[in-house]
């Protein structure tokens, strides 16, 4: 059990336009993937970002050795409450996720 | 027929390498295109109908690109002008370009593309049910469309052919697709529909797609069965792996990518190294569909005012957000008293830095920091209410005790005034489509002999 971050090579996330965000789990090898594949379940990726699981959509990229999640805004980019505005730090929630 | 596409880089503003640039117009371009904006800093350039970048980074670069542009002997395409691509940004743009047209003796025929929108032209297909949501959308009905300070339609390849059609040297597109500016040469030219598009998304962030982002200059070969993808700079390779992971690039979906008239579906998609720098990407599809354009709109959403306090003390560090708590319950009842405004009439958010200001209700951290700054945030109807809240609130954001049997303390404020006065708080306001019978409908296209 040790954070997402040291099993993979790099987390990061940026806005999909203004009502969503996406975050990238670039594994780094076939055997991290795997790994990451196994262990890392949509559910508490939801609950991480407290965002109803239906509403996730996740793509499992065999050929990049790569996760992605990409989440509907809670708030949308820029609005009042809003913290920020280009959804970059949603990625150190799941690099600091321990699985 | 086979296209040579130039991208200089993702983005006008940004940068990018001049000996790269140079490489890539002795590679005989067919055009050169450059993406000039996005939604990606947040509403206020579409709601104020500025550009973000400075207009003298933007005339240096374009000045560049302009003599490339003569060098080449090739149309010069920016798309989304003024990074939010409203009328106001494109004219901006023009004025830029006539200028530099003038200092450098050059004589040039320029087409303008429109897209801003009327309310009354979106509160007429919305009427006619010609505009539908995509996932998730603000609500919409004629009153919010018309509060709108900006409605902008995004142009796809049809729009960008017809202003490459009309024979000019330089097009000045408004809000356009990032990919739409480069795809539709190729598109013209009856290269593969599928690589025009995928090769125009793996462009249009420049360099992003190589091993070297920041270097800006990237050429793209199109013909009619795939494309190849190649890096300008001497250390920046494409490869297959940096090629296809610029799919997950701020899309949702990295497999889908929706565009008027249709979507380009990669799944398929091969990628194939043909040597250490450049790659051959076929097997990508495009699939038509409704014709459709997307819409962009802001709106003014209030006025701000923010005040920014620094708690050093120990005590105050370790308990910030229960004095945040106390302190904007007091606020709240001061204001209600001294302003008679109703809670739900404005607002203020304290963002307590240190502790959990960038992810708030999702940070699941905690620590002991040395310091806690405490942003406060007013948004209120007008200017003068939000300054006016502002003033009010900073005694008790300077002094208010956490305990009532303490001597009054003092936190420090980093300027003075200590209160600052943003200006209008701009949201994003629509996430629609809108289909139209003819591409044109929705977009204007005017040509200019400038210069000389």
């Amino acid at each position: 059990m040790k954070p997402l971050g040291q099993q993979v090579l790099k987390v990061r996330s940026k806005n999909a336009g203004p009502f969503w965000v996406t975050i990238d789990i670039f594994c780094g090898s076939p055997e991290a993937y795997a790994a990451i594949l196994s262990r890392l379940n949509t559910a508490d990726v939801a609950r991480l970002y407290g965002t109803p699981e239906q509403l996730v959509k996740r793509f499992d990229i065999a050929d990049l050795w790569v996760v992605k999640f990409s989440i509907p805004r809670p708030v949308v980019q820029g609005a009042a409450a809003d913290r920020d505005m280009h959804g970059a730090q949603w990625a150190h929630l799941l690099d600091e996720m321990v699985l | 027929m086979p296209t040579r596409v130039l991208v200089p880089s993702g983005v006008l503003g940004l940068g990018f390498d001049r000996a790269a640039l140079a490489r890539g117009v002795a590679m005989r371009p067919d055009i050169i295109a450059i993406d000039g904006g996005s939604t990606d800093s947040g509403p206020f350039s579409l709601g104020a109908g500025q550009s973000k970048y400075s207009r003298a980074a933007t005339k240096s670069e374009w000045r560049d690109l302009m003599l490339a542009r003569a060098q080449a002997g090739v149309p010069l395409v920016i798309g989304t002008a003024g990074t939010c691509g409203a009328d106001a940004t494109v004219d901006w743009m023009f004025d830029i370009t006539v200028e530099i047209a003038t200092e450098l003796g050059q004589t040039l025929r320029v087409a303008r593309l429109y897209s801003s929108q009327t309310a009354d032209t979106v509160t007429t297909a919305l009427a006619q049910g010609r505009v539908t949501p995509l996932t998730p959308a603000p609500e919409i009905w004629p009153d919010s469309l018309a509060q709108m300070t900006n409605i902008v339609a995004l142009a796809g390849a049809e729009q960008m052919q017809a202003a490459i059609q009309t024979g000019a040297e330089i097009i000045i597109a408004g809000r356009t697709t990032d990919t739409a500016t480069i795809a539709a040469l190729p598109l013209l030219r009856g290269d593969h529909p599928g690589a025009a598009w995928h090769g125009a998304k793996i462009a249009e962030c420049g360099a992003l797609c190589s091993t070297n982002p920041t270097s800006g200059v990237i050429v793209v070969d199109f013909d009619e069965t795939g494309f190849t993808v190649e890096a300008m700079h001497e250390t920046a390779l494409c490869t297959p792996h940096s090629v296809s992971a610029h799919m997950l690039y701020e899309n949702t979906d990295p497999f889908i990518l929706y565009e008027p008239g249709g979507h380009l579906d990669v799944t398929h998609a091969r990628y194939t190294a043909l040597d250490a720098r450049r790659v051959r990407v076929e097997g990508s599809e495009w699939v038509p569909g409704r014709y459709t354009v997307k819409l962009e709109g802001a709106r003014v959403a209030g006025y701000q005012t923010t005040i920014l306090a620094i708690l050093r003390g120990a005590h105050y560090a370790a308990h910030a957000r229960e004095w945040v708590a106390k302190l904007t319950t007091f606020l709240t009842d001061t204001i209600s008293r001294r302003m008679d405004m109703a809670p739900d009439s404005y607002s203020i958010d304290f963002r307590l830095i240190g502790v959990d200001g960038a992810l708030g209700a999702l940070e699941n951290r905690q620590g002991q920091p040395v310091e806690v700054g405490v942003l406060g945030i007013v948004t209120a109807p007008t200017q003068a209410i939000a300054a006016e809240i502002g003033k009010l609130i900073n005694p008790f954001v300077l002094h208010y005790p956490l305990t009532e049997d303490e001597e009054l303390p003092t936190f420090a404020f980093p300027y003075s005034p200590a209160t600052t006065d943003r200006g209008a708080l701009y949201e994003f306001a629509l996430n629609h489509v809108m289909e139209v019978s003819d591409p044109m409908q929705a977009f204007r296209l005017t040509v200019t002999e400038v210069g000389a």
